[in-house]
């Protein structure tokens, strides 16, 4: 099996395994907001909360949840490692003048993923202290929808997004999760050698539109809970 | 035109290194390394070092020469090497700021000069088609298509010159191993060894010290050659495809 | 190295591609030859007496290296004449002005002169030992090209 770990420990397959918990990330994270975007419906937070109650029992769904656990924490850890084993191979001289140009627009996004996936590993810390651990382990007040009594999440939810800094917070943490992805999302196929001119051009529009919808999807909660609630 | 050259000056490896700053007169019709041989020819006559940088063919097509100019590996122009970039391109009054490639790599040896003896390892490692070579074959005896002997040329045009690393903000070799892999992987005498080469010359690479490659593409747009990332792509399949499935 | 001179290894390089540019160019002709046989030995000497090599020898030194070819040009440089003054024909690249047709062509002398030239070295002061290495055509019958 050593050939498994040459392979891992190589620095293709080291990347690999960053596209791949990447791409896994990826579709984590439509499931997600598809889920949360339930907290538009104007009905005390029903949908919510009876999909919240889902999430967290459903035997799949629990399993797939440590997998994510496992590939976040994958995920950031070996991105920090590469980050800085990129600084070493870099030297400890720097360029005096410093330029780092790059086919097409994402220069900033492409240079700075490290920076970029640091905050976004604090807001997770902070978001998932908020409410995932919340619905694991606090003291949620119960709802009751049809003789079924679930934690109420959604009373959770609306109290954070009262509170203005939270609503800037999430919204600027959506906008650098929109940086990560834009180089993100096309690197991940790059890197695993899915590259060809007839379908690498919509690979690359997808991951843009991607992008910028899927944050601004999860940014128009917040803000929308904040206006009208 | 008089220009100001802030110039990357350093006596050995050991050295720790600095710049100096050189008031040089250079016409527009001189080449940026003519500029260069005047700026040394007169620090001879002042009986200083002359500041010392690779050269070779003078042409671009070898890959000796090797300036970062203001921040660009090779100077601004597209496609060009560093000799072939001619003064033409600047004007009275520029300061021009020349330091060697920087990577840990690539130790710099004196000055502009550094040690790029890694790539030569790496081709070592498995740059190369094993062939009994007596008569030559015709040259129709092997049929390809011409879109891939057209891809593998382009990959050949790598003229080994280290820019992508100097480029690459992880100093990551990708682009020239991916060029070096992709040029002999197209060709049907390269896949023989395709699985061995690909494996042999990843491993070299990373002893190396290079880094990793995190598709930020600064190295399409410094090399001199316009190689292009897609050999990346392609060398990060084979050597997939080799590690999960070679016989050794 | 030890000369410690005044003049830099590019000026005598350039001064030495003059004089071959000059006389020992496309068109040769003996008198002036024998001239720059001089001409490339006082400059030799100037080298060996006046030039300057900067930085020291146990380094990276890229100026030793030039120096090292330059003195390598001035024997290669000589010897260039004296093999054009050897060989009274014109043939191929060595147009020997006093050996030409009426229209200006090369004239080559087959019978005295069909043979390779390898010079053996015997010194600065000497003068290169001729070894010919004759050129017999068995199939192949020796005739001129016209150029018009």
């Amino acid at each position: 099996m050593s050939w498994f770990s040459n392979f891992l420990t190589s620095s293709i397959g080291r990347k690999m395994v960053m596209s791949l918990t990447g791409i896994f990330l990826i579709l984590f994270l439509v499931v997600h907001l598809i889920g949360n975007l339930q907290l538009l419906y104007d009905d005390g937070g029903e949908k919510f909360n009876l999909y919240a109650n889902f999430m967290t029992t459903n035997p799949l769904i629990k399993t797939t949840s440590y997998l994510l656990y496992a590939f976040i924490l994958i995920h950031a850890v070996q991105g920090w490692l590469l980050w800085r084993k990129n600084r070493q191979a870099r030297g400890p001289q720097g360029y005096a003048v410093k330029t780092t140009k790059t086919v097409g627009t994402n220069s900033f996004a492409a240079n700075n993923m490290g920076w970029l996936g640091t905050i976004i590993f604090l807001f997770l810390a902070i978001h998932l202290y908020q409410f995932w651990l919340q619905m694991k382990l606090g003291n949620l007040p119960m709802a009751n929808y049809d003789g079924q009594e679930v934690k109420d999440l959604y009373a959770i939810v609306s109290v954070a997004y009262e509170n203005v800094g939270f609503v800037i917070f999430y919204v600027v943490s959506m906008i650098v999760i929109g940086f990560h992805l834009i180089h993100g999302f096309q690197s991940a196929f790059q890197t695993l050698g899915i590259n060809h001119s007839k379908y690498t051009p919509f690979i690359k529009g997808v991951g843009k539109i991607y992008a910028i919808l899927v944050p601004l999807g999860f940014a128009i909660i917040p803000v929308y809970m904040y206006l009208f609630h | 035109m008089k220009l100001t050259l802030k110039i990357w000056r350093q006596k050995s490896p050991k050295d720790k290194g600095r710049f100096e700053t050189y008031k040089v007169e250079a016409s527009p019709h001189m080449s940026f390394l003519e500029m260069l041989d005047v700026l040394n020819e007169e620090l001879i006559s002042k009986k200083e070092e002359p500041v010392t940088f690779e050269h070779d063919c003078r042409e671009g097509i070898c890959g000796t020469c090797g300036l970062v100019i203001n921040g660009q590996p090779h100077g601004p122009n597209k496609g060009t090497a560093t000799c072939q970039l001619h003064m033409r391109f600047y004007k009275d009054g520029d300061i021009i700021v020349i330091e060697p490639y920087r990577a840990s790599a690539f130790p710099v040896l004196k000055d502009l000069a550094v040690d790029r003896s890694a790539f030569d390892r790496i081709i070592q490692a498995g740059g190369y088609i094993s062939v009994s070579t007596g008569a030559p074959q015709d040259g129709n005896a092997i049929p390809i298509e011409k879109d891939q002997a057209a891809k593998s040329f382009d990959a050949a045009a790598c003229i080994g010159c280290g820019a992508c690393v100097a480029a690459c903000p992880n100093a990551s070799a990708m682009l020239f191993v991916s060029a070096k892999v992709s040029h002999l992987a197209l060709l049907p005498q390269g896949k023989v060894e395709a699985q061995r080469r690909a494996q042999a010359m990843v491993r070299q690479m990373d002893e190396e010290g290079f880094g990793m490659c995190s598709n930020v593409t600064a190295c399409e747009v410094e090399c001199p050659k316009e190689i292009s990332v897609t050999n990346i792509a392609r060398l990060n399949r084979e050597y997939l495809s080799a590690s999960l499935g070679s016989e050794v | 190295m030890n000369v410690k001179g005044n003049q830099s290894v590019e000026s005598f390089h350039r001064r030495l591609g003059k004089i071959m540019w000059d006389y020992c160019g496309m068109s040769r002709n003996a008198d002036s030859m024998k001239k720059y046989r001089k001409m490339i030995q006082e400059l030799r000497e100037e080298f060996y007496k006046d030039v300057f090599i900067p930085g020291s020898m146990n380094d990276y030194n890229p100026e030793l290296e030039k120096a090292q070819r330059v003195a390598d040009f001035f024997e290669l440089g000589e010897l260039m004449v004296v093999d054009a003054l050897d060989r009274n024909e014109s043939c191929g690249g060595h147009f020997r002005e006093e050996y030409q047709s009426e229209e200006g062509e090369a004239l080559r002398n087959d019978e005295d002169y069909a043979y390779v030239s390898a010079w053996e070295y015997k010194g600065w002061d000497q003068d290169p030992v001729l070894h010919k290495e004759e050129l017999i055509f068995e199939n192949i019958e020796l005739k001129t090209r016209s150029y018009k």
